[in-house]
């Protein structure tokens, strides 16, 4: 692998908060260097250099909450198919939840989904451990040895654990290993059935729907458990305006409490149902527009820490049926860097700031040693022309499951180049 | 023999109240005097000939509403190598199981007038229940989750003879501590005699606010353990592994087991103890529990009846004071 000089660059690195122009020399897998300013790098012998022509390179995102079908749908998707459509987004590590079949319970399934990742060298791929055996929410998965043997975070998927001392114990206990917990905010009995958020809309399709308040309610519990345990606990997905009001609380108390949003949740709102369109079938199910405001808010002034795809690929059997029959989810790997950079041309957020929540605050949470451009740090890399537009078609995507809710979408911001440890895994 | 008389002539003091219920009834000075008449009848149950006459006349009743083996028969031995005559009832198969209340039975007993009354129960508080209710003497021998003060005294024994000092001595308590009479009796004596109390254990099985205890709390063994003197396994109870405290033995064997190399991090010459009966490859690995150059756990056992037999000399003295 020959030393690379992206030079002629536009650098924009939240972890240094440095947006201008540079220079990167990649070699070995590594940051070999970072220059600031106009400056030429030179004195690098054999090296290849790259002209990005004022393009930007960022380092590469951290997708927090992705689903493949692997093992035990691979007609979804299998980790080969979600990687090719991570590195084309420009998501060069990616976590993978726990509910697969068999699901990530015990440390063998964690190793599995490390060795497969391996194999496919694409892109690094993790995965979450399940917080309780067989996702049941009714005995604690072992936290400590899935945590050894590389497991990230662990979770209970997008069913809550609804036994009050199970979760208080799962964090007790998982607070020994400095182990992060997420969960759901989703009350389980007010969620029962419902296919989107209750309110006109929903009421006059004739859709069961259900309280934005299930969120806050379910949040209310769980961050009194975190008070009570002192985990660290990230809200898996918040979506609504009271659910922010328990966050910002949770946060003022000092807990060490971290939330995650979807992109979905930035992107769209209930109105986007209106046709009845599976690909805006969700869970949580798209709100309100205030509430999507609202979380745009959050992302902006740091209130919410990260942005996840939420990926999760539903083939036609599962989508092409009543939107109250469908499965809910809709895949994002591929569009979440666009969808981002869209973000920040309407609602004037400056792009740092939005990509610090699909890199450096992703890495932190996760402990891993990626999602900046630092000398010496692995060279996960996108070069992006944030500018280009293009419109996202069904044959572009390269996922297995197509329900994008972006299909037809004018979308802005294209990868030209991602790196994985310096390898070039996806170039136009 | 006229020695080992003379000897407990000397060290026999009554003991600081009509009842041993909890490891408090004990201040320091208490503790020594105990410890120094126990070293006495060690010497004496190694001997062939192992009985005295010093509770002679005396009645001592077993009553373990709990299954115990080496407890019961520890008082059992005790009691008749002292000279007391010793029963045990079965509270199993006796009037309890038909729905006698611990009262009920308690005043009943009491009418038969015994001296010593050794009770086990499952529920914490129950000796003491007991203890207001008769007129003999009263020693917890384990209640509910509470306290089991005669094995932190045998424990306290134990670690004298092998250091010849408890005090500045660093001692781990590892694993359910949540659960454990043995530990929170151990952490009141241990205390008390000036030892250095660490408790050792996943979140799950230490009390949230045991650092309030005059000890040190860690949730990772190898911290926890370094430089300790002293290891003192805790039994992990079957009905709470799996899943509900931890999520399975493998992964408590593997983080709060301990083996060989997690051994290694304690000072040296360091020894390992256990209340008993002990899970192997759970909460302790066997290469450790049979070592006898670090295991004082066959030594914990042999303590136990010297040490229950200075209890119950000086409950026995106490009375005689009484009357």
């Amino acid at each position: 692998m020959s030393a690379l000089a992206f030079v002629n660059a536009r650098l924009i690195d939240p972890a240094t908060e440095y947006d201008g122009p540079g220079s990167v020399i990649v070699a070995e897998g590594v940051i070999a260097d970072v220059i600031y300013g106009h400056e030429t790098p030179s004195g690098h012998a054999g090296i290849r250099v790259i002209d990005c022509d004022e393009n930007a390179i960022l380092p590469g995102l951290i997708d927090m909450r992705v689903r493949t079908g692997e093992p035990g749908s691979e007609p979804k998707e299998t980790l080969k198919s979600a990687s090719l459509a991570a590195a084309a987004g420009g998501v060069t590590s990616f976590v993978v939840q726990p509910d697969t079949d068999p699901c990530i319970d015990e440390p063998a399934m964690a190793d599995f989904i490390l060795r497969r990742a391996r194999d496919i060298e694409l892109v690094h791929v993790y995965p979450a451990g399940a917080a309780t055996k067989k996702l049941e929410g009714r005995q604690m998965a072992e936290i400590g040895l899935m945590a050894e043997a590389g497991a990230l975070y662990f979770t209970n998927g997008d069913e809550p654990i609804v036994n009050s001392k199970i979760l208080s114990r799962v964090l007790n206990y998982a607070n020994g290993f400095n182990a992060l917990i997420a969960h759901r905010p989703k009350e389980p009995w007010l969620s029962e059935g419902a296919v989107a958020t209750s309110g006109e809309m929903a009421a006059r399709m004739g859709l069961p729907g259900v309280s934005a308040l299930a969120e806050r309610i379910m949040m209310e519990r769980d961050l009194a458990l975190v008070e009570l345990t002192g985990a660290r606990f990230l809200v898996d997905q918040v979506s609504t305006r009271e659910g922010l009001g328990s966050l910002e609380r949770a946060k003022a108390k000092g807990l060490e409490v971290f939330a995650s949003v979807s992109i979905n949740h930035l992107m769209f709102n209930e109105l986007d149902i209106g046709d009845y369109r599976t690909f805006f079938r969700l869970d949580p199910p798209l709100r309100a527009e205030r509430d999507r405001l609202a979380m745009i808010d959050a992302v902006a002034s740091g209130l919410v820490d990260v942005i996840v795809s939420n990926h999760t690929p539903e083939p036609a059997e599962h989508k092409r049926l009543p939107f109250s029959e469908s499965t809910p989810g809709a895949i994002g790997l591929q569009t979440l860097l666009p969808a981002l950079i869209g973000l920040h041309h309407e609602n004037d957020i400056p792009l740092i700031d939005l990509l610090r929540t699909v890199t450096q605050n992703p890495a932190q949470l996760l402990g891993l040693d990626a999602g900046r451009i630092a000398k010496g740090a692995p060279a996960d890399l996108l070069l992006v022309d944030i500018d280009a537009p293009f419109a996202l078609r069904e044959r572009d995507i390269l996922s297995k499951s197509k329900n994008s809710p972006f299909e037809n979408r004018t979308l802005q911001g294209k990868v030209l180049k991602t790196l994985v440890d310096g390898r070039i895994v996806y170039e136009i | 023999m006229t020695d080992v008389n003379d000897l407990i002539r000397t060290r026999l003091t009554a003991f600081p109240k009509r009842h041993f219920l909890a490891a408090q009834d004990l201040d320091p000075p208490d503790i020594a005097n105990l410890l120094d008449l126990a070293d006495v009848f060690v010497d004496l149950n190694r001997q062939s000939t192992k009985k005295l006459d010093l509770l002679r006349g005396r009645t001592l009743v077993n009553m373990f509403f709990e299954n115990s083996t080496r407890t019961q028969s520890s008082f059992e031995l005790a009691g008749k190598r002292l000279g007391a005559d010793t029963i045990n009832m079965s509270m199993k198969t006796s009037s309890v199981a038909k729905g006698e209340t611990l009262i009920d039975t308690a005043v009943t007993l009491n009418a038969m007038k015994p001296d010593l009354l050794v009770v086990r129960h499952s529920a914490s508080g129950a000796a003491a229940l007991l203890a207001q209710k008769v007129g003999c003497s009263v020693v917890n021998a384990g209640d509910g989750q509470h306290q089991h003060p005669t094995q932190a005294l045998l424990d306290m024994l134990s670690i004298r003879r092998a250091f010849g000092h408890v005090d500045g001595l660093t001692i781990a308590i590892c694993g359910d501590v949540l659960h454990s009479r043995v530990a929170r009796s151990n952490v009141i004596l241990l205390n008390a005699m000036g030892a250095n109390v660490r408790l050792v254990g996943p979140p799950t099985l230490i009390p949230g606010d045991a650092d309030q205890w005059g000890t040190e709390v860690y949730h990772d063994m190898r911290e926890g353990i370094a430089d300790a003197n002293v290891v003192m396994m805790l039994r992990l109870q079957l009905e709470r592994m799996d899943g509900a405290f931890i999520p399975s033995t493998r992964e408590y064997y593997r983080f709060f087991g301990l083996d060989r190399e997690k051994l290694a991090v304690a000072a040296k010459g360091a020894k390992v103890m256990h209340p008993g009966p002990m899970n192997r490859g759970v909460e302790i690995d066997s290469e450790i529990a049979d070592d006898l150059s670090v295991s004082l756990i066959q030594d914990q056992v042999e303590m136990g009846v010297a040490a229950r037999m200075a209890v119950l000399a000086s409950l026995a003295a106490r009375l005689e004071n009484d009357r």
